[in-house]
């Protein structure tokens, strides 16, 4: 594979064209000798056939997981009419991406866009591979196109019989030129795509063979730990390198950015030894006295604030809700978390005056590769990044951060590659959060129970103030109104409600967000969904019904609903001490809802005990990858809406590893099961909407079992014990 | 210079008697298969046997471990990925990103050497990893459809 560590692209190329030259050896049928000497095994950008019929299909986004590059491999492959025993796959770098005119389009892997936005290019990618097959075949027989057809890899001249296979002429068809326009197959007509193949990355990591950043080996390689100011906003003063550039295997202490430092030795542990005994002087900075409640202090203000930007606006919500029958208010808040994943971050570089190469694991080459460009002050053309497996990513690898550390290291042991692990510790204190945010929700019901206004006030953190400033529009950022939306991929609001106000007060604390698995999805859907159940309880109609009566103009968001809703035996009693929820959302392009089933016991422990799950994502590519994303969904949700969550005090992160920030292990996983509804006629995303209808759905069940309505996560802080 | 038995071989460490086993096999030993995912004994991304035992090498220093102690690694379980618990997760493509399942694996192996036909109880408290991409029903499943129960 080209994820293999010790492989450049170069020595890649190379390889590819070793297997060219050996194009002639077997080969049955007259083609000629000189066009096989001249052999690229590229057919075209997105498939590589070597004569031994191996397909190799390019991946542009990354592997973190979520089975993205199985997917894409099944879509290419089926257009490609090929034998998928023989179907392999490899990652082009970024900066080939670069050098060949952005062939590969978009390497950004998050928003769970792998799937539903190169669909079309990769599909077509495979299909006029296929077609450059069969025509080299056509031509070289002296047959019209027309008569012969492709399947599994073979191409067969009907009228005669006569066949051959893609790897005899792939050299020839690499020759032709890439037909502009393709026809794609419908779903109705897949084979390959829409099927539950098994992964193409999973024996790797059954015998320890996958090589992920944190396991690259070079020649020669150092290694480094790090730190930077735990407190955001502070800078890095003096270190005493003195007091450790005599331990075992040190080699250099370098001072990285203005707020980092790093010990560079022969082996990571020594380095992180070394680093621990480094004597560093902070200057902790601006924020050196923020703390969990002065930044929700600053929320809670924003909460009755004056100016705030509107995401969602119908009829006239504060009237309706002033003349209203009966008014109902609850104020929800959802705090930092960080991603966590089980891989820290890591880069390895190495810097030589005239080039820079970088290997790691990214979910996103092209900003990987622009960091290296910046940080190595190279020209881009002296510049690439080798992509290998992420251990999860969820949103953290989407940033940069750690590849410009590991280049201003590099750079400081010019011809060394060196390879920057982060501790645990380190990358607990040094992430992108989950931005926190708190919602006011105030609604009107009638005289009969329905909602005739809603009033939404969130107040809190914009990712894109952090990441991306100049995504706000004149101020406003429209990631945070994701799910509740008038309308588009990222969340139609799935409720009519005559008179509606979805408005958003700003309130930046100095902790950085991030995009984390779920996105602003995740407390939207909360705030959103316990609150329909707040509703529906104060209107004293089934919770169901409720949602059914504002859904008259949501067809597809109420399906899913029903879907989990039949599915969890909603309306007949629960097993004894149990009780139920659900939930349901619209995001990343895909409609999804879920049912929990939970009981609370006296001393007001919490137990899941079964979950059903509706994904509706237009497409599915491969459902058994997709049943494993919304498992795997429940997980990263539930272990939020239970135990994470990171506190600020002395203007930094408190938790430090696991044991202040726990997962959810096995002993506390429901089962799941996931229904999936395609609809057929869109593309959606399922590595993250799921995630969004986790807590919402447990949150409601609990609310049904003991009456205790929890507005806060997560739910360790929550009393539940009864009185 | 310390001598271990790691996967039937003698392998010489040339490492302070306080590196941790973990960074002894990864750095040392060359044996990248054991993952580092916390350093304090909570993920056991870093589990590996010693003497049938599933320890996680994060939490024992080089110098506490034998020359005589056997010690397994996963690339030590089998040699061709036939351990049945290796086959069960091929078969129920149980990995994600498969970073947390050296451990995982190793773990579940450990509980079947125990336990053959493990109850749910069992696995709850002998499987006691992290996996950020939560893959546990897989997990469950895996070790059910390996121990044929
Ligand atoms: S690394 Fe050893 S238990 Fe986490
Ligand atoms: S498979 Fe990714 S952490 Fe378990």
């Amino acid at each position: 594979m080209a994820d293999n560590a010790v492989l450049s692209r170069r020595s890649l190329l190379k390889g590819s064209a070793a297997a060219a030259g050996a194009f002639t050896l077997g080969f049955s049928i007259p083609f000629t000798e000189a066009q096989a000497q001249n052999a690229t095994p590229e057919v075209n950008a997105w498939v590589v056939i070597h004569p031994d019929d191996r397909i190799v299909v390019r991946i542009a986004r990354s592997e973190m997981g979520q089975g993205t590059l199985t997917g894409l491999a099944q879509l290419v492959a089926e257009e490609l009419e090929a034998d998928w025993s023989k179907v392999s796959w490899e990652y082009p770098t970024p900066g080939e991406n670069l050098r060949r005119n952005r062939i590969w389009r978009n390497f950004s892997t998050g928003g769970s866009r792998g799937i539903r936005e190169s669909h079309q290019y990769v599909r077509e990618g495979g299909a006029a591979a296929r077609i450059m097959l069969v025509q080299a075949a056509a031509k070289e027989w002296g047959v019209p196109e027309g008569e012969c057809r492709a399947a599994k890899s073979v191409i067969t001249h009907t009228p005669s019989g006569r066949t051959v296979t893609y790897g005899k002429v792939a050299a020839a068809a690499a020759k032709l030129e890439v037909p502009k326009e393709v026809k794609l197959k419908p779903a109705s007509e897949w084979t390959i795509a829409g099927k539950s193949v098994k992964r193409l990355d999973t024996v790797d990591k059954l015998n320890g063979k996958q090589v992920y950043g944190a396991d690259i080996k070079l020649p020669g390689m150092l290694n480094a730990a790090i730190k930077a100011c735990p407190v955001f906003g502070g800078t890095l003063v003096s270190f005493d390198a003195a007091k450790v550039t005599g331990m075992p295997g040190v080699k250099k202490v370098v001072q990285v950015d203005r707020r980092t430092v790093a010990v560079i030795a022969d082996h990571w542990w020594q380095a992180k030894t070394a680093l621990d005994a480094l004597p560093i002087t902070w200057d902790n900075g601006p924020h050196a006295s923020a703390s969990s409640e002065t930044i929700a202090a600053t929320l809670r203000e924003g909460l009755d604030a004056e100016q705030a930007f509107e995401g969602n606006k119908a009829g006239d919500a504060k009237g309706a809700i002033a003349s209203a029958a009966k008014r109902v208010e609850a104020t929800y808040s959802y705090p930092f978390q960080n991603h966590a994943c089980m891989e820290p971050m890591n880069a390895t570089a190495l810097w030589t005056p005239e080039k820079c190469e970088v290997w790691c694991p990214t979910q996103n080459g092209e900003s990987a590769l622009a960091a290296a460009i910046e940080a190595s002050g190279h020209p881009a053309a002296k510049c690439d990044v080798h992509k290998v497996h992420l251990g999860g990513g969820f949103g953290r690898r989407g940033r940069s951060d750690y590849v410009t550390q590991a280049v201003l290291i590099a750079k400081q042991m010019p011809g060394t590659p060196v390879k920057l692990l982060w501790s645990r510790e380190e990358d607990m204190l040094q992430g992108t959060y989950h931005p926190i945010t708190m919602a006011r929700m105030v609604a009107g019901l009638d005289k009969d129970g329905n909602l005739v206004g809603l009033h939404m006030r969130i107040s809190g953190q914009s990712i894109l103030s952090g990441v991306n400033p100049q995504g706000l529009q004149n101020g406003r950022d429209p990631v945070v109104f994701q799910g509740l939306n008038p309308g588009g991929q990222e969340g139609p609001f799935g409720y009519g409600i005559p008179n509606l106000l979805i408005d958003h007060a700003m309130r930046n604390p100095h902790v950085p967000p991030g995009f984390w698995r779920g996105v602003n999805l995740n407390q939207n859907a909360i705030y959103v969904e316990c609150f329909m159940d707040e509703l529906a309880h104060a209107a004293g109609v089934d919770p169901l019904e409720f949602r059914r009566r504002l859904m008259k103009n949501t067809p597809k968001h109420l399906a899913v609903l029903e879907a989990v809703a039949k599915g969890i035996g909603w309306g007949s009693p629960s097993a004894p001490g149990t009780a139920k929820g659900l939930a349901q959302i619209m995001g990343f392009g895909s409609y999804v809802a879920a049912a929990a089933e939970v009981s609370v016991s006296n001393a007001g422990e919490i137990k899941v005990h079964r979950i059903v799950a509706a994904t509706n994502p237009g497409h599915v590519v491969n459902p058994d990858q997709v049943a494993a994303q919304v498992e795997g969904s429940f997980v990263y949700g539930l272990s939020a809406a239970f135990h994470q969550e990171c506190t600020v005090k002395n203007g930094r992160i408190v938790e430090e590893n696991f044991d202040t920030y726990p997962a959810m292990r096995i002993n506390e996983m429901p089962k799941v099961e996931s229904i999936l509804v395609p609809s057929g006629d869109f593309w959606g995303g399922v590595g993250e909407p799921t995630i969004a209808v986790a807590a919402p759905a447990v949150l409601n069940a609990i609310f049904a079992a003991t009456g205790k309505r929890v507005r806060s996560l997560p739910l360790k802080n929550a009393d539940l014990r009864r009185a | 210079m310390a001598s271990l038995n790691v996967n039937g071989r003698v392998v010489e460490i040339d490492a302070h008697p306080d590196t941790p086993l973990l960074w002894a096999l990864r750095e040392q030993a060359g044996l990248t298969g054991t993952k580092y995912g916390c350093g304090i004994a909570q993920c056991g991304a870093c589990t590996v046997h010693i003497d049938g035992e599933p320890v996680r090498s994060c939490s024992i220093t080089l110098g506490s471990v034998t020359a005589t102690q056997k010690i397994v690694t996963i690339e030590g379980l089998s040699p061709d990925i036939s351990h049945p618990i290796q086959k069960a997760w091929l078969e129920l493509d149980v990995p994600q990103c498969g970073y947390c399942q050296s451990g995982m694996i190793m773990a579940a192996a450990a509980l079947l050497a125990k336990k053959p036909k493990p109850t749910d109880v069992d696995i709850d408290e002998a499987m006691t990893n992290i996996c950020r991409c939560g893959t546990y029903n897989r997990v469950r499943a895996g070790i059910k459809l390996a121990a044929g129960i």
